[in-house]
């Protein structure tokens, strides 16, 4: 009845550097990820994952123990995998879930049963308004954060009128709504799309015949690579805003040549300026060949916020363990880092161009959109 | 007994037994497999009396699963969040109670299965696979962008519904009321596939012209063996949403209806025990072979495809051999 | 709303369509000849799409790119064709479903096994890039046009096929009666094989052309193969025409269903509710469509049994 099960090799230089820790803390702590991997959405959950997994072997850590499961994108594959880490491989903290609405379906659960639960992407409002707990941590973001980020990029670049549109889903609303939170504009249309539509010649036709001086869209994976590709042959030229989402490293090439100059919004680029970040980007390549995206940066974080709190404190000892979740203490890729009092990040959101780099297509730094930006819900949790 | 009534005894009997060795081992995950097998086992038990005693292959008993999730899932919520379910025309408020959630996604689900058996019994054939299929993606679709139960991103419930005289947190609790379910329900499917309604269903199936010329509609027994099918598979995804605790619009896809397919075909169709020993096999099988590699669905395919091939009998085909006339 | 535009939505919703009878035209005629329900139809599309773009990035010519498409899926298809589904002709519809979901299975995570998790790349060359001015001045992108054109000459090729070659006679005398042409000393083996390679081959090709202005990635097959079914459903099982005026019904129907449905919402409550509210309808709409179909006409609308 045993799981894949990675343990983390230990290095001999490693434990000169990390002396006596695990006797310290009174053992090993093991943390259980459930991601996606395999199926369509797998890409992210495999950045996560390698993003999670490089930052322990690169601390040398040997106290932690790593159980990764794949939940194929399937809420109750997810709770039933949850149950298993809880009840019969008890691990001390969960981690590695991608999409909201399995995030909802687990994290509710296992922080009522007392694990801490590390969010390393989805951050639904449920979770940061009422439904917040002393045991759940978002690494990545508040849903809303990046489509706030992205209104507040339209005031300052000058757009006066905006066409959205999202999936009609619950998180494609949120994105329209954290857009108009922040945008000041008007909007010259509001259109939610179909989950997984493929042709958007309908909308792109609607925006052409609109007034819009700006189009802001929020189509993660597969539909925003359509949008894309059908929105530059379309001959509509007005400027396009959006999410990081789209403008992954992992999507960028799939989508190309139609993504060159688009302006995104994003708590992660590849170029910013900071000795962890770039020890990350070469870490990653090094040990992947591949550069590392949105989500492997938040996987990796994910763990170094995870490390922090184990040097501070033993995991069995759940209040100072926790306090020590919270302080934030490591050097993340992303400069500032720290959490708000729902424990979701209060950090700077730029805005990232599109652009070419001889023959690979990634993301330079423009501007700051945001700083040290919080979101909507923290006044209703009461922790 | 026969090989047949041996191995069913088997397979009746290590759902009792293994969550009872679990449980005294603290191997409480097990426990949590084995209701997920009877839960999935008794929605494949609904599913086959339209498909294995009726013929009607339903590529949308996810509609009847999902709703009984729902009727759990609204309950449910209204009560954990104290707003009345209804204020006008008069008060209702969502409840906790299990046996009240079960009648409501019987109700529920037979009610839906009588409107779409109206229309759809009206095909064959092909017709009839795609048509309950477009059923189901309407349901999916809307549940997905309706906003007020949660949308894609479901609707969590954050404490097991209880049953009165029962802790139904202790998993062995919670799972026997699964099981005892699923029992009553096995009783049920062979009592009903010897009555004489069973056998006009069956006579059906076989020759509905001859079924037509002794007096009886074969739409009519149709239709009652599809409301049947749906209400159990309803009464099913109850349990599923208590199961994990949270609702969502995947229960409405239509791989739920291909998983609950598949695994009645594993098993056997038309089979008493088929749905017990195939949803057996199948939580097994995904629950060991991700294990084995992260391409672990291309070994699932080929097993299904070899099934499908070379038994079409399923597994209780290929340990209890042909299947005994028994008319 | 000006003229024009719903004009332009409606030039969309038949373009949809066209694209829609690309996949459905395989699927159809599949069905019709061998009996077979394939769910399969889906991971051939997907095939195409991926040989297209691995050509693609390897050679840079959108034609040669084309090529492989249609030859990977004709390959492929003629492979599951002589190792699987031949032996599912005589089965009834539940075990040819399954067979093929299982396919499914095996191909899509065949596929992201060999080429990764990532979406690919394939786009247009510059030469079917941009917009077209049609009269009346609207702007139109030039591939659509390429795409409807395309469709098209591949269901007038079908039809002659089908009714003036020497294939087709034996297609459709397949279709009434096997045991007659095999009688006949036709080999009914290798025309079923044929059959299958042609059908896979258009689904291959519509994969490439639509993966050009989509996302080439794992799973792209089932939502479109769901609108397929939805297609040769509506239009009759088995028959070419049928499937190509489901097609335009249910491109149409798809399209204008999510232009007008919101219009139509917001004269009764606020904008953004109506944004939500209509395109939820719309969502469902295809789904309606066929339902009413098949309740009015149980066997389609050009089906005969």
């Amino acid at each position: 009845m045993t799981v894949r099960t990675l343990a983390i090799a230990i290095a001999a230089s490693a434990l000169l550097a990390w002396p006596a820790l695990a006797e310290s803390h009174g053992g090993k702590v093991k943390v259980g990820m459930i991601t996606t991997l395999s199926g369509g959405g797998a890409g992210l959950g495999i950045d996560v994952r390698d993003g999670f997994l490089l930052a322990l072997k690169q601390s040398g850590n040997d106290a932690v123990e790593v159980v990764v499961e794949d939940d194929q994108r399937k809420p109750d594959i997810a709770v039933q995998l949850a149950d298993e880490m809880v009840q019969s491989e008890n691990v001390d903290v969960l981690t590695g879930i991608i999409w909201s609405n399995l995030a909802m379906a687990v994290v509710p659960s296992v922080t009522a049963q007392g694990k801490v639960y590390l969010s390393p992407n989805a951050g639904p409002s449920a979770l940061a308004g009422k439904g917040c707990h002393e045991n759940y941590f978002n690494v990545a973001w508040q849903n809303d954060n990046l489509h706030e980020a992205a209104g507040a990029y339209a005031n300052d670049a000058g757009y006066k009128k905006s066409f959205i549109l999202a999936p009609n889903y619950p998180a494609g609303k949120d994105a329209l709504t954290g857009y108009k939170r922040y945008f000041k504009g008007d909007l010259a249309g509001e259109v939610y799309t179909k989950l997984g539509q493929t042709d958007y010649a309908a909308e792109i036709a609607q925006i052409r015949a609109s007034d819009a001086d700006s189009v802001f869209f929020f189509l993660p994976g597969g539909m925003g690579i359509s949008f894309l590709k059908q929105y530059s042959g379309s001959g509509v030229d007005l400027p396009v805003v959006g999410p990081a989402f789209s403008f992954d490293q992992g999507i960028l090439q799939a989508v190309g040549e139609a993504a060159l100059g688009v302006k995104n919004s994003s708590q992660w680029s590849k170029d910013i300026d900071n000795p962890a970040n770039k020890q990350f980007v070469e870490a990653f390549q090094a040990e992947y060949g591949r550069l590392p995206s949105l989500y492997a940066s938040q996987g990796y974080d994910t763990a170094n916020l995870l490390l922090s709190a184990i040097e501070k404190a033993d995991v069995k000892d759940t209040d100072a363990f926790l306090a020590a979740l919270k302080a934030a203490d490591f050097d993340s890729v992303r400069g500032k880092f720290s959490f708000g009092p729902n424990n979701h990040p209060v950090q700077d959101i730029y805005v990232r161009e599109v652009i070419k780099e001889g023959d690979v297509f990634t993301n330079k730094i423009i501007a700051t959109a945001l700083s040290n930006h919080s979101d909507a819900y923290a006044a209703d949790c009461k922790m | 007994m026969n090989r047949e009534g041996i191995l069913n005894a088997v397979l009746a009997s290590s759902l009792v037994l293994v969550p009872l060795w679990a449980s005294l081992s603290g191997e409480i995950f097990a426990i949590t497999l084995a209701t997920k097998i009877a839960i999935l086992a008794l929605a494949g038990v609904g599913l086959n009396i339209a498909l294995g005693q009726g013929g009607l292959v339903s590529l949308g008993h996810a509609v009847f699963f999902g709703l009984g999730g729902y009727a759990m899932g609204v309950l449910a919520s209204h009560a954990q969040d104290f707003v009345p379910l209804l204020e006008w025309p008069f008060a209702l408020d969502g409840t906790k109670s299990m046996p009240v959630i079960w009648i409501t996604a019987i109700l529920a689900s037979s009610l839906a299965a009588l409107v779409i058996g109206i229309i759809s019994l009206r095909t064959s054939g092909v017709y009839f696979i795609m048509i309950t299929l477009a059923f189901g993606q309407m349901f999916y679709y809307f549940t997905i962008s309706w906003p007020a139960y949660g949308g894609e991103d479901g609707l969590p419930i954050y404490i097991r519904n209880s049953f009165p005289g029962l802790n139904t947190l202790v998993p062995l609790q919670f799972h026997f009321i699964c099981l005892a379910l699923l029992f009553a329900a096995l009783v049920f499917s062979a009592r009903l596939k010897t009555s004489p309604f069973g056998l006009a269903l069956n006579a059906a199936r076989q020759n509905g012209e001859r079924v037509a010329a002794s007096g009886i509609r074969p739409f009519d027994v149709r239709l009652w063996a599809f409301v049947i099918s749906g209400a159990i598979t309803g009464l099913a995804g109850a349990l599923f949403a208590d199961l994990n605790r949270f609702v969502s619009p995947v229960m409405f896809s239509w791989q739920t209806s291909g998983e609950i397919i598949i695994f009645v075909i594993l098993g056997g169709v038309g089979r008493l025990f088929g749905p017990v020993a195939g949803a057996m096999l199948f939580i097994i099988l995904e629950h060991f072979l991700g294990d084995f590699s992260e391409y672990w669905q291309i070994f699932l395919g080929l097993l299904l495809l070899a099934v499908i091939l070379y038994s079409p009998g399923g597994i209780i085909g290929i340990l209890a051999g042909r299947e005994k006339s028994h008319v | 709303m000006p003229p024009m535009l719903l004009f332009e939505q409606a030039l969309n919703g038949f373009q949809f369509g066209v694209m829609l009878f690309l996949m459905a035209a395989g699927l159809t005629l599949v069905f019709g000849v061998m009996g077979l329900i394939n769910l399969a139809h889906g991971s051939l599309y997907m095939i195409g799409a991926f040989f297209a773009a691995y050509v693609a990035g390897l050679t840079g010519s959108f034609i040669l790119a084309l090529g492989a498409s249609l030859a990977a899926a004709a390959a492929a298809g003629a492979i599951i064709e002589v190792t699987v589904l031949r032996r599912l002709y005589d089965r009834d519809h539940l075990d040819q479903v399954l067979a093929t979901f299982a396919l499914i299975l095996i191909l899509s995570e065949g596929t992201r096994w060999v080429f990764g998790s990532f979406p690919l790349y394939l786009d247009l060359p510059d030469y079917l890039d941009g917009v077209a001015v049609l009269p009346g001045g609207l702007e139109y992108p030039i591939y659509r046009l390429v795409i409807i054109a395309i469709g098209l000459i591949m269901a007038g090729g079908l039809f002659l096929l089908i009714a003036r070659t020497r294939l087709g006679i034996q297609i459709r005398a397949g279709e009434n009666d096997r045991e007659m042409i095999a009688a006949l000393g036709v080999d009914i083996t290798r025309l079923y094989t044929i059959v299958f390679a042609i059908g896979a081959a258009l689904a291959g090709l519509a994969g490439a052309l639509v993966g050009s202005i989509q996302s080439v990635q794992v799973g792209m097959g089932e939502p479109v193969l769901i609108l397929a079914f939805v297609v040769i459903v509506i239009g009759g099982i088995g028959s070419i025409k049928g499937a190509m005026i489901g097609a335009i019904l249910v491109g149409m129907t798809d399209t204008l269903g999510r232009f007008l449905l919101p219009i139509a919402m917001s004269s009764v409550m606020d904008a953004s509710q109506a944004a939500s509210v209509g395109s939820a309808l719309a969502s469902m709409s295809i789904y309606i469509l066929m339902a009413v179909v098949l309740a009015i006409r149980p066997t389609g609308l050009y089906g005969n049994r």
